[in-house]
């Protein structure tokens, strides 16, 4: 099995510690990686809602690079999988727009290139017997949420993955690996998006939300497939906790964290240091490392 | 009876021009609100996602282009999953923001929710000036045109030791590429 890996800006940067795990996990589980030649930003949200030809053809562009690798793409970013797939599919809804993107990217592309989320892959494909077959060490007192946000599912005909209003697959893997995962209402809120700095007060307020809940049900952590949910529930918790007068004091790992570590990888290797809020001291009082 | 009629003019008009747009005819919604009971940020809105299409439907397109709530939707995707009539209602927000950007002699977007458009054009600076987001750049820039000049910034040398923040952007090699997209999808598109 093998893809062209899409890590997308924040893999690069704020989420580094995804990087890592994303890359251990796969290899374990002999899922090739090539990383795209030089590829470009996504657009994100930014470009959805300032032109729209441009959101399409940001992706477009970064298809065009697979499809010259002849592989599909793999990201184990929410948000970068949602829009290749949401480009894939209007460049192949309408002639008109596959036209114009061509023209903007200088380059044809024809809409073949699959985009898959890695959480699809790893739950779909891999599925969970080949999972358990790797785990090495339960994770026996770990207690986790999955969340999944906005993107996994949703728009249900963009995504076509999961349940879309009570998804299963994180829940599915978590519970692979030994620890307990516990079922909860709150796997597709949202957390905020891009909020967090141009209205940071209704950030605090849904990530307060989601923490409370996930703590209120005993969880040590909230299980992750998307950076900025990461950072609205993590580098932003010191500040809900000072808006609501709460203590959390709770690390939000990527859920390939997760699974590296119960396949006996390497905590520093999977990037648990790098959390801001103290993941190692967790692991440490739960007696996993 | 004259006011009526004006009323139905712009009626027609505003619903025509998100038809266009968007190949979501909003007559089709009956105001059953569960776009609005789902609604991730209505807590913080001022009109409520099923009131801003009604409001569409009377074509209040002046009211309805500067209200905060367009602003305030994060584009979550739960009204578009629920409304029984499948509206896309998370496109109809998106549309209503691209038409509010698009005119801003007619527009005024209210100070309260100014800084999510201003965000999204500096991440876009970012993107074109050297092919992915740029942190550093993107905050620094943010808190000077923002004038939040301390916004974040407390959180930058914990990032920075922990390897989540550089300094220099990582640029892609051809930045040229990136620049001509950006250049021609804004020609495309006018
Ligand atoms: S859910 Fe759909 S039909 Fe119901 S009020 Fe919202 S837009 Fe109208
Ligand atoms: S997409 Fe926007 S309007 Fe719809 S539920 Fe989410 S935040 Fe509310």
């Amino acid at each position: 099995m093998k893809y062209a890996y899409y890590p997308g800006c924040a893999l690069h940067a704020t989420a580094i510690e995804f990087d890592k795990s994303t890359r251990e996990v796969c290899v374990a589980l002999d899922i090739e990686l090539q990383e795209m030649e030089d590829w470009n930003c996504c657009g994100a949200a930014a470009a959805h809602m300032t032109n729209e030809l441009l959101a399409d053809s940001l992706p477009a562009k970064n298809l065009a690079i697979a499809s010259k690798m002849g592989l599909d793409i793999t990201s184990p970013c929410a948000i970068c999988i949602n829009r290749l797939k949401t480009a894939n599919k209007e460049i192949n809804e309408s002639q008109e727009i596959k036209e114009k993107v061509s023209q903007v990217i200088e380059e044809s592309y024809d809409g073949q290139v699959k985009a898959r989320l890695l959480l699809d892959i790893l739950a779909t494909d891999i599925g969970i017997d080949k999972i358990k077959e790797n785990v090495i060490k339960e994770l026996k007192n770990l207690k986790v949420v999955s969340y999944y946000g906005c993107l996994v599912t949703r728009p249900k005909d963009v995504a076509q993955f999961d349940n879309v209003e009570d998804p299963q697959s994180m829940d599915n893997l978590m519970a692979a690996t030994g620890a307990k995962a516990i079922d909860w209402p709150f796997k597709t809120v949202c957390c905020g998006a891009d909020y967090g700095t141009p209205r940071t007060d209704i950030v605090l307020k849904m990530a307060n939300d989601i923490l409370s809940m996930a703590k209120d049900l005993g969880a040590d952590t909230i299980a992750v497939t998307c950076p900025l949910c990461q950072m609205n529930l993590e580098l932003r918790q010191k500040d809900v906790e000072k808006e609501y007068g709460e203590i959390y004091n709770m690390p939000i790992l990527y859920f390939t964290e997760v699974l590296g570590l119960s396949f006996g990888i390497e905590p520093k290797a999977l990037g648990l240091d790098k959390h801001i809020v103290d993941a190692m001291g967790l692991l440490m009082r739960k007696g996993l490392i | 009876m004259k006011y009526q009629v004006s009323i139905f003019n712009d009626l027609t008009e505003f619903l025509n021009e998100i038809k266009d747009r968007t190949g979501y005819d909003l007559k089709e919604c009956y105001q059953c609100g569960k776009c609005t009971a789902g609604c991730s940020t209505c807590f913080a809105m001022d009109k409520t996602p099923n009131q801003i299409i009604r409001m569409i439907q009377l074509g209040m397109r002046k009211e309805v282009l500067e209200s905060k709530t367009i602003w305030l939707c994060a584009s979550c995707e739960t009204c578009t999953t629920r409304c029984p009539r499948e509206i896309d209602v998370a496109k109809v927000m998106n549309t209503l923001r691209l038409i509010a950007q698009s005119c801003p002699e007619e527009v005024k977007i209210s100070s309260e929710v100014s800084d999510v458009p201003l965000m999204s054009k500096i991440f876009l600076w970012t993107v074109k000036y050297t092919g992915r987001l740029y942190d550093f750049g993107l905050i620094a820039l943010y808190n000077n045109l923002s004038g939040n000049f301390f916004k974040d910034m407390m959180k930058g040398p914990l990032m920075f030791k922990k390897g989540k923040l550089s300094i220099l952007p990582h640029k892609v090699k051809n930045i040229k590429a990136i620049k001509r997209i950006f250049k021609r999808a804004e020609e495309l598109s006018e």
